[in-house]
């Protein structure tokens, strides 16, 4: 990775990206240093530097505030959908198209092996390269993409397989064509089905929970979410924008709109947060991948413990309890 | 049309009123007297849920349900305005203390579960409340075995105030729906300008039926939004009932003065216990000729 991609970061993790790119130019110097006098003043160097970074990510890390969360949650270097089902997942069968249309990049849905259990494994896709990004529409779906994913959940029930849904999405696009071939109606006509499918649904929310396009594929008896990750009713630009007409408010609107994993759970919408290495999941990957994977495997054996209409009746009142408001003497 | 969204409503008191969508002057009496449709433009203008149900129910059947809920602010939400005073002036212009009013009702002679959510109420936005009562209705509907209608005019979609509440309500309705619809059950959704963003992608969406007044929008996202998105401008008549109904997505478009009719009808079909349609003996219907021509 070139000096440049590892500087695109948010702004409050710059320094930190900064301060090791520096120490990592004295350990090569280190390396190339021949005078014993040389070696040892360098390393001291590092030590004194490394000691900064450790302080540094500390204070960062320790204060982050909703919009930083946000802009966690969509960092470049995050894991991806792909990532989570390519390394948790074994004899991955990607299954494509949603039988009518066309099939849609944007959600991966795919028969796939979770530590020996078969699994319907799907999820919101934004793409590594820029092709897989434009093609991805960044994560943006399109009705195809939801009913795409209906019929391969009606054939994950047929199979008696269970759901595991990964969520990252800016939203459902916007668009004339998706407004043409009915977004609402194939967002709410997945809401309605993931409401009594009979297998057990486990949703994770990796990144961005974007509004109704999230729902899409979001609905079952697990809400797991990733510790820098938000789900909200609108973007934290969209909010700001309606708010105070200026989307550059987008940080102040992150804060009111209640959106950060410990404020969902207070709230009674997810269910569990899933820790992240320290400083988020893109700074160590592998140890995510192994987070999530204990996390995964102790709900999904919970819930194929149960019997259908058990699973049923939990997944129902856990949605109908869902809200908040109060209920005056008549 | 979109521009009428966004003005606020209520021309100046007097003999003539200005028309929300053509902009033209039109005699307010034609109006009120005329379902409160534009005599030039066809616009179908705003009602209150009280004009709502004069015009939809059987006089004096409407019996009020689930009065009790209330909103609260639980995410102490503030804006330029704090959600609780949005409540509050939304509560004073309707008399309403919520967006959704919902009640048992007859409709033809026909008992039905009946619910507005009105357009009036914070755009007919859904919050918990609104979510609620969606939910309490199709199982009141689900255990008294009786037909669900809902008149949407939930511009809003799910309301910003409350959040994330807000957006799992679209999975509480389509639920609390699936489980009226998977036991036979008849849920009719009458969409009305305008239904948009997370009540369109939810309980709107779902009818057995759905049927729409005539130039409403409706849809997922905002227009504004898509043609920043696309950066194009978007075709005439884009996210209207008459595009919806052309894509498919609706059964039937419907002339408000038609409705009452078209949903006594509709609920012939689906009602087991309603009795069909009798042709009158000839008679009758000249007798029936007589009056209306006497009428006009």
């Amino acid at each position: 990775m070139s000096g440049v991609d590892r500087l695109n970061v948010p702004e409050f993790e710059r320094p930190i990206v900064e301060l090791e790119m520096k120490i990592e130019g004295r350990r090569m110097d280190l390396a190339n240093a021949d005078k014993e006098d040389d070696r040892k003043s360098i390393q001291e160097e590092i030590d004194e530097l490394s000691k900064d970074l450790k302080k540094l990510t500390d204070t960062v890390f320790a204060n982050l505030d909703p919009w930083d969360r946000v802009q966690l949650s969509r960092h470049p270097n995050r894991p991806l959908t792909d990532d989570y089902v390519s390394t948790l997942f074994d004899d991955v069968q990607e299954l494509k198209g949603d039988g009518n249309f066309k099939d849609d990049p944007a959600i991966i849905t795919a028969f796939a092996t979770f530590d020996g259990v078969k699994c319907m494994v799907m999820g919101h896709r934004k793409g590594k390269t820029l092709q897989e990004r434009l093609a991805c529409n960044f994560g943006c779906a399109h009705p195809e993409g939801y009913r795409k994913a209906l019929r391969k959940m009606r054939l994950a029930e047929k199979f008696k397989l269970p759901i595991i849904s990964f969520i990252n999405t800016p939203g459902a696009y916007p668009g004339i064509e998706a407004e043409e071939r009915g977004q609402s109606q194939a967002i709410a006509e997945n809401i309605r089905e993931m409401s009594g499918l009979k297998v057990p649904i486990i949703t994770l929310t990796i990144g961005e929970g974007g509004s109704g396009g999230a729902l899409g594929i979001g609905v079952g008896d697990r809400y797991l979410i990733m510790e820098n990750s938000y789900y909200s009713v609108i973007s934290p630009e969209g909010c700001a924008a309606i708010l105070w007409h200026d989307a550059k408010k987008a940080s102040d609107a992150a804060r009111v709109l209640r959106l950060t994993p410990n404020d969902l759970l207070e709230l009674g919408i997810m269910d569990e947060i899933i820790p992240e290495p320290y400083g988020g999941a893109h700074r160590d990957p592998r140890k995510t991948f192994d987070i999530v994977k204990s996390h995964l495997m102790r709900h999904l054996k919970e819930l194929m413990a149960l019997d259908t209409d058990d699973l049923l009746e939990q997944r129902y009142q856990k949605l109908r309890g869902m809200g908040k408001y109060i209920e005056v003497a008549a | 049309m979109r521009w009428a969204l966004t003005r606020k409503r209520g021309a100046p008191d007097g003999l003539w009123m200005k028309c929300p969508s053509c902009e033209g002057m039109v005699y307010r009496k034609v109006v009120e007297e005329g379902f409160h449709v534009c005599p030039e433009c066809g616009f179908h203008m705003r009602l209150t849920a009280e004009q709502r149900m004069e015009y939809l129910l059987d006089s004096g059947s409407f019996q009020p349900l689930f009065e009790n809920l209330e909103s609260t602010d639980p995410l102490g939400f503030k804006g330029k305005k704090s959600y609780k005073e949005k409540l509050a002036k939304a509560q004073k212009a309707t008399g309403q203390k919520e967006a959704a009013v919902f009640g048992t009702a007859e409709i033809g002679g026909k008992e039905v579960v009946f619910g507005i959510i009105d357009p009036n109420f914070i755009m007919g936005s859904m919050g918990s409340v609104v979510g609620e009562k969606i939910a309490r209705a199709a199982e009141h509907a689900h255990d008294k075995k009786l037909p669900l209608i809902i008149v949407s005019g939930s511009g809003g979609g799910a309301r910003m105030e409350e959040g994330i509440l807000s957006l799992f309500q679209m999975a509480k309705t389509s639920a609390a729906i699936k489980r009226l619809q998977d036991k036979g059950g008849v849920y009719i959704a009458v969409l009305t300008n305008a239904t948009m963003g997370g009540s369109m992608a939810s309980w709107a969406a779902l009818g057995d039926i759905t049927i729409a007044e005539p130039q409403a929008l409706l849809g997922f996202a905002g227009p504004r939004v898509i043609a920043q998105t696309v950066r194009q401008e978007l075709p005439p008549g884009f996210q209207t009932s008459e595009f919806l109904i052309d894509h498919g997505f609706l059964d039937q478009v419907c002339h408000r003065k038609d409705l009452r009719q078209r949903l006594t009808s509709l609920l012939r079909y689906t009602c087991a216990d309603m009795p069909a349609y009798k042709k009158p003996a000839v008679k009758e219907r000249h007798t029936a000729k007589i009056k209306a021509v006497a009428k006009a």
